[in-house]
């Protein structure tokens, strides 16, 4: 599908510049697979066979109520949860107990928390380059260029010797997506990313995803900020009681859903 | 010194105290021989307790449940008497002091610092994770860190017991602060009479805790107040 005919739908205020689609390219190339997957909490089944294919260059939004699942399935996907059935291939790499696998799938796929999970005891640079030097084994100077080059990017390097709790939540959570950046990873994961923000700092951590977008990197996105969706995703994913209940592109999904649980959601969200 | 403490205080009180302070140098030798060895391992139970394996979870619940629920007392006697007897050998009760004040202090010890490794939030296991840090990398460079400033005031606190628990190594021939005291209130000498030996004993021990104590409470109070913005060094 190409992005760049979809009209931009002004629903949202908080998305409120151009968005450059040219970058955006959805290519055949398989990034995730997941097949027949399902997953238990002891006895509670919450994910149900689940589905999905995603391509290079995808931007994804998983929607659904609370408790349908959606963390544990992007979770699935760098194995922070362990699935019991299914497949699950990342990059050609298939997540089984193998601790050689995960590190592989690890170091591809970016993940951003609701709450950041940015580390107190360290700088903004040391959160940064922490991981590059441990893992990737950078030497330290390298890695601080870099650090700084996505500090740059997420617009704040003046940060970059100061504490995360002495940072405001918007700041705090860019610094997230820079941490993750770090790793040069070609799939990000986020959960929720503006969830835990006041209002006025969703805009600029939108922003930041947006710019990833443009560059073209594969992104997964649980979140209700149904303005970014309809901007920049390919393709909106809803879920209900850990199945993928409906799937589309987003002006399909928003102006002709399908399904009955899919049209209670989304007048639910949409409808105050 | 010796001669200093009786000019000032005479005879048999100068030589008293000088013997008591004397003795009193040991106390404390035991004493950081069990915090520094109780602490190694201690720290090494911690950590196989909060690892993701099974069997070292149980067998370190073990360990801790069987160490905290002896008394010292019954630790000193297996190790100074009780070992010794059944082997037929002789074991120094430095050693046997030394034996079981470090595995008395490590199962409690242990516990404060899974206590405190426990209190970082999943969050920071689970970022770690996400960037590709195993265990141990996440444990020693994010986690660890964290929990030192958690677990600095209780364990200091804990130096107190320790201090309190050598004194009981006494009944094992062990030669520090309480033997030398017991000897002299024992002894018929005008002066030296229980009642100002053993007050005089319990100040020495006082003088040795409080201070920790102390220090202990003020790493408390000042925990409290940097939790939200915490500049700690990273380690
Ligand atoms: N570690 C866990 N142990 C047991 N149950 C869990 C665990 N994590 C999540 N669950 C349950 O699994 C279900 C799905 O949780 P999940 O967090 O994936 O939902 P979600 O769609 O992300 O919801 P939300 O929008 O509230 O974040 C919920 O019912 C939750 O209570
Ligand atoms: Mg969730």
């Amino acid at each position: 599908m190409e992005r760049s005919e979809l009209t931009l739908m002004q629903t949202d205020p908080v998305i409120e510049r151009a968005i450059d689609t040219s970058q955006m390219k959805v290519t055949d190339e398989v990034a995730i697979q997941l097949t027949g997957m399902n997953k238990w909490f002891g006895t509670f089944h919450v994910l149900r066979d689940v589905n999905m294919t995603v391509n290079r260059g995808e931007r994804i939004v998983i929607c659904g109520p609370s408790g349908s699942g959606k963390s544990t399935l992007i979770r699935c996907i760098n194995r922070l949860e362990e699935h019991q059935a299914g497949k699950i291939i990342v990059d050609g790499t298939e997540l089984t107990s193998d601790l050689k696998n995960i590190d592989k799938v690890r170091s591809e796929v970016g993940m951003v928390f609701q709450h950041f999970n940015l580390f107190p005891h360290l700088t903004i640079l040391e959160n940064c380059t922490l991981a590059p030097i441990w893992v990737r084994k950078l030497p330290k100077k390298e890695a601080e260029e870099t650090a700084m080059h996505f500090l740059h990017k997420v617009r704040i390097p003046e940060q970059a010797h100061k504490y995360p709790g002495q940072l405001s939540g918007g700041q705090q959570q860019r610094v997230a997506i820079a941490r993750s950046l770090c790793m040069r990873p070609r799939i990000m994961l986020f959960d929720e990313p503006t969830s835990a923000l006041d209002p006025e700092m969703i805009k600029e951590v939108l922003d930041t995803m947006i710019s990833l977008a443009e560059e073209g990197m594969t992104m997964l996105c649980v979140t209700h900020e149904m303005g970014f969706a309809q901007a920049v995703a390919n393709r909106v994913i809803f879920m209900d009681q850990g199945q993928i209940v409906e799937q589309n592109e987003p002006r399909e999904f928003f102006n002709n859903p399908q399904s009955e649980r899919t049209k209670l959601f989304l007048s639910q969200i949409l409808g105050h | 010194m010796r001669d200093l403490l009786v000019e000032i205080f005479g005879r048999p009180h100068g030589i008293v105290l000088y013997q008591l302070l004397d003795a009193t140098q040991f106390t404390i030798y035991l004493s950081l021989i069990a915090f520094v060895g109780g602490g190694i391992l201690g720290a090494f139970i911690a950590l196989v307790r909060i690892a993701p394996n099974k069997w070292g979870k149980r067998i370190t619940i073990a360990y801790i449940w069987l160490f905290q629920s002896t008394p010292l007392l019954m630790l000193l006697f297996l190790t100074g008497l009780g070992v010794p007897r059944l082997f037929g050998m002789n074991i120094d009760p430095w050693y046997a002091a030394s034996i079981s004040l470090t595995l008395y202090s490590s199962a409690y010890m242990s516990d404060v610092w899974r206590g405190a490794l426990e209190a970082i939030p999943r969050g920071q296991w689970e970022g770690a994770s996400a960037l590709g840090l195993r265990f141990l990398p996440t444990l020693r460079l994010v986690v660890a860190p964290q929990a030192v400033t958690i677990a600095l005031a209780p364990t200091v606190g804990f130096m107190v017991q320790i201090i309190k628990g050598t004194s009981l190594a006494y009944i094992i021939g062990f030669t520090d602060l309480m033997t030398i005291g017991k000897r002299w209130a024992n002894a018929p000498v005008a002066g030296t009479e229980p009642y100002i030996i053993f007050p005089l004993m319990a100040l020495i021990y006082f003088s040795l805790c409080f201070p920790l104590s102390l220090y202990s409470r003020h790493l408390e109070r000042r925990m409290g107040t940097v939790k939200t913005l915490r500049p700690v060094a990273a380690a």
